[in-house]
């Protein structure tokens, strides 16, 4: 894959090689910003294929019979969404995505610290996920959720659960080449006179992300290998026919993919602490215990993961330790909200489309939080375990929580991405169908939950119906809201306003450029950016160029 | 892939290579290539955490079925252990001898350590071969073979790099005192697969 070119030091060469084709985001680009680029619009691919895949969940349980389609096909669906969502959607877009486009702005440099692995890292996930959808086509797709819990995994039929696991071995792969890289880029990559506690709170959130993907995600990998171990070899480890332990599976399972939600939501605390001081003109309350909280976060994530098994025969210590260290959580999660609300306090809060997503965020998410409080008391938890309670949870966390900053963030980030401005109209627009439509589709999953609606199945007791039907219709909108945003998102791009350099203006080094960036991502020396977060001074008076945010924000002239 | 590029993606790997090489603000960060090895040997000392702890929790919570046993003959893997950590110390000294600038006697060193990881691998082999279980047996046998193997794919993969550098070393100037990544990265890693069969041997021979 390396060519062997000569290197070229003219400095015309260098101007007219800049890559101006779309054709580049088709290629092995090794510039950072093409492949934050490339993970998000693949992303978003799959997201519409998973998106559909709910549809079809949807459509199914609006009705108590299977009618839809037939059970097996449920089983495979859901199977498919879950996966997908999570491993080639929500993970590699604010994992990759908005890391890859924003890290190397933010520590100072012109790209990441392993161009090469991190275009090989991007190119490992499309053939990943088409993979894993292929399965559907090719004697059918794995059933057994996306847990892949033995003895299900091991009974049901083989071929699209190996298939499921090649694939998932290959975004697993993926994850930890991103997690070393950023770890590099942050902690070594940074420019000269750039202390660790200077820099914005995303590259924090990304560091804490990617010690949780390097520690956690290998040992889900071996797990997998050992499972397709018991499918194609017939060992025994995890199938109780054999004398295996279907537990020891649970264990290492969730040993990755409790961290996963983290993996998953701490990027998603990063991104909003970026969009939130800048549209409230406010400095970021509280800098310090923010990061002190994302490295709490990351110890205590990877100590939690047995809540998910209180139904497990957990023995009582164990059920009372992780009790006790998941409800620990709630603290350093807390100090973040607490932050971000007083950040708010008192600011001159731009109302748009990102901040609107933000504040979403902030509320929705909390939700999520409570109930997961909730879920991590043993006896509550066992009467809810494996209801539809878990299932409203889980989609406040991660649609509440994460996506709707996915959103936030193309918003707040789509000038810079562009050189054009999002409209507005639409934005809200979207805004508005998506908090509807999410809420009436996961809200009363709760009540469902509560009254004892199993997850993952195709039938259920009529007296569910009217409840499920709701559901039903909030994820309809949720679909339809997708249609201004892809309106918005493609039709801005030609119709949009110009940007400007920094439209928001903004601190932070990836505004202190043209937009979209150059190759070298600053014409000139990098910005050396001492304080991200020093807003509230007079406007007009302020020459981002030269200025750092600290001088601005104690000695306004 | 690389015959039939079109223009501007050959423009663009191009100018990749004169930002990374040219005075173009990247001359002043350091080699990171040995950082990045390092963390992905934490990631994978992690798989090997992983299948360790699925192993002891089998041996405490999941019983054999009768007439199986934990035991095995001992004097063949402690002589590979030996064999194993004794090529640390051959790696380390071509690692010695390349500081000298003595490429001969390193290349030796490297030699002697790539024919010590083969001389182990082929000693797991014959102890496989005249093991009294397979692999599908019991909890046990599974694990065995999934530990060393995975373990052993390890050391074959090594012997190949050592085998790489050593190679590539018979070129005049191709490693010097003071570039050398190369072989810096594989004498890392073969520690690192060195650690790595202690706590196993431990674990799945001693215990």
């Amino acid at each position: 894959m390396t060519i062997a070119l000569p290197p070229i030091k003219s400095p015309e060469a260098h101007s007219s090689l800049q890559p101006t084709s779309w054709l580049r985001y088709f290629s092995f680009s090794l510039d950072h910003k093409v492949i934050g680029l490339q993970y998000i619009v693949c992303g978003f691919l799959f997201y519409f294929v998973g998106g559909a895949l709910a549809g079809v969940i949807r459509t199914e349980l609006a009705t108590p019979i299977s009618d839809f389609v037939s059970r097996e096909t449920y089983n495979q669906v859901l199977t498919l969404h879950g996966t997908i969502m999570i491993f080639l959607w929500i993970v590699p877009v604010v994992n990759g995505g908005f890391g890859n486009y924003l890290i190397p702005f933010y520590v100072g440099a012109r790209d990441m610290a392993f161009p090469r692995l991190n275009a090989v890292a991007f190119w490992m996930i499309p053939p990943a996920g088409l993979l894993l959808i292929s399965s559907y086509f090719i004697g059918g797709a794995a059933q057994s959720g996306w847990t892949a819990y033995p003895p299900l995994s091991i009974t049901t039929p083989a071929m699209g659960q190996i298939i499921w696991i090649v694939s998932v071995l290959l975004l697993g792969g993926s994850s930890i080449f991103g997690g070393i890289n950023f770890i590099a880029t942050i902690l070594k990559f940074r420019q000269p006179g750039l202390k660790l506690l200077q820099l914005p709170m995303y590259c924090w959130a990304m560091l804490g992300t990617s010690i949780l993907v390097v520690l956690s995600t290998p040992v889900l990998a071996g797990t997998l290998i050992l499972l397709s171990m018991d499918i194609v070899a017939h060992t025994g480890f995890f199938n109780p026919s054999q004398g295996g332990n279907v537990v020891v599976y649970q264990h290492l399972f969730w040993f990755y993919s409790h961290p996963a939600v983290y993996i998953m939501v701490l990027p998603a605390f990063g991104l909003v602490s970026e969009i939130l001081p800048i549209h409230a003109r406010k400095p970021l309350f509280g800098y310090v215990t923010m990061v002190y909280s994302i490295l709490a976060i990351v110890v205590l994530g990877l100590v939690v993961w047995a809540h998910h098994m209180f139904t497990s025969g957990t023995p009582p210590w164990m059920r009372l330790f992780f009790t006790i260290a998941t409800a620990f959580i709630a603290v350093p999660t807390g100090i973040k909200f607490f932050n971000w609300i007083a950040t708010l306090w008192q600011g001159r809060i731009a109302l748009n489309s990102a901040m609107l997503f933000s504040c979403a965020f902030i509320l929705q998410f909390v939700f999520g939080g409570i109930t997961g409080v909730a879920l991590a008391q043993v006896p509550f938890d066992v009467h809810v375990h494996d209801t539809y309670f878990v299932v409203a949870h889980f989609h406040y966390i991660v649609y509440g929580g994460t996506v709707f900053v996915i959103f936030a963030s193309i918003y707040h980030w789509y000038p810079k991405f562009t050189g054009h401005m999002a409209n507005e109209h639409l934005g809200r627009l979207h805004l508005l169908l998506t908090v509807i439509g999410f809420n009436l589709c996961f809200g009363p999953q709760h009540w469902l939950g509560l009254n004892g609606m199993p997850r993952r199945v195709a039938e259920y007791d009529p007296q569910f119906t009217l409840m499920n039907q709701v559901s039903s219709v909030g994820a309809l909108l949720m679909a339809i809201s997708t249609i201004p945003f892809l309106i918005n998102v493609i039709g801005s791009i030609w119709w949009g306003a110009k940007a400007g350099d920094n439209p928001w203006r903004a601190l932070t080094p990836e505004w202190l450029t043209s937009s979209p960036p150059p190759v070298e991502n600053w014409k000139g020396a990098a910005p050396l950016v001492h304080e991200p977060y020093g807003y509230g001074t007079e406007l007009g008076v302020i020459d981002l160029k030269v200025a750092t945010g600290s001088d601005l924000w104690r000695n306004p002239q | 892939m690389t015959t039939t590029q079109p223009a501007i993606e050959s423009a663009e790997q191009a100018n990749t290579l004169s930002t990374e090489h040219s005075s173009h603000g990247h001359d002043e960060h350091p080699d990171l290539r040995m950082f990045g090895l390092a963390t992905f040997l934490v990631a994978d000392g992690m798989t090997f955490a992983g299948f360790f702890a699925a192993y002891l929790t089998f041996r405490a919570v999941n019983p054999l079925p009768a007439g199986a046993i934990y035991e095995l003959e001992l004097l063949l893997p402690t002589i590979n252990t030996a064999i194993l950590i004794a090529s640390s110390f051959t790696f380390h000294r071509a690692s010695k001898e390349l500081m000298k600038a003595n490429m001969g006697a390193c290349r030796a060193w490297l030699l002697t350590t790539a024919l010590m990881g083969i001389a182990f691998l082929g000693g797991q082999m014959y102890e496989y071969f005249h093991l009294p279980f397979g692999l599908t047996d019991n909890l046990f046998a599974s694990t065995f073979y999934a530990l060393t193997g995975f373990h052993g794919l390890h050391v074959t993969l090594g012997a190949l790099m050592i085998l790489i550098v050593w190679a590539q070393a018979a070129r005049p100037g191709y490693f010097t005192p003071e570039k050398h990544f190369g072989i810096a990265a594989v004498e890392l890693y073969w520690h690192f697969v060195d650690v790595i069969w202690v706590v196993l041997f431990g674990l799945l021979y001693l215990l």
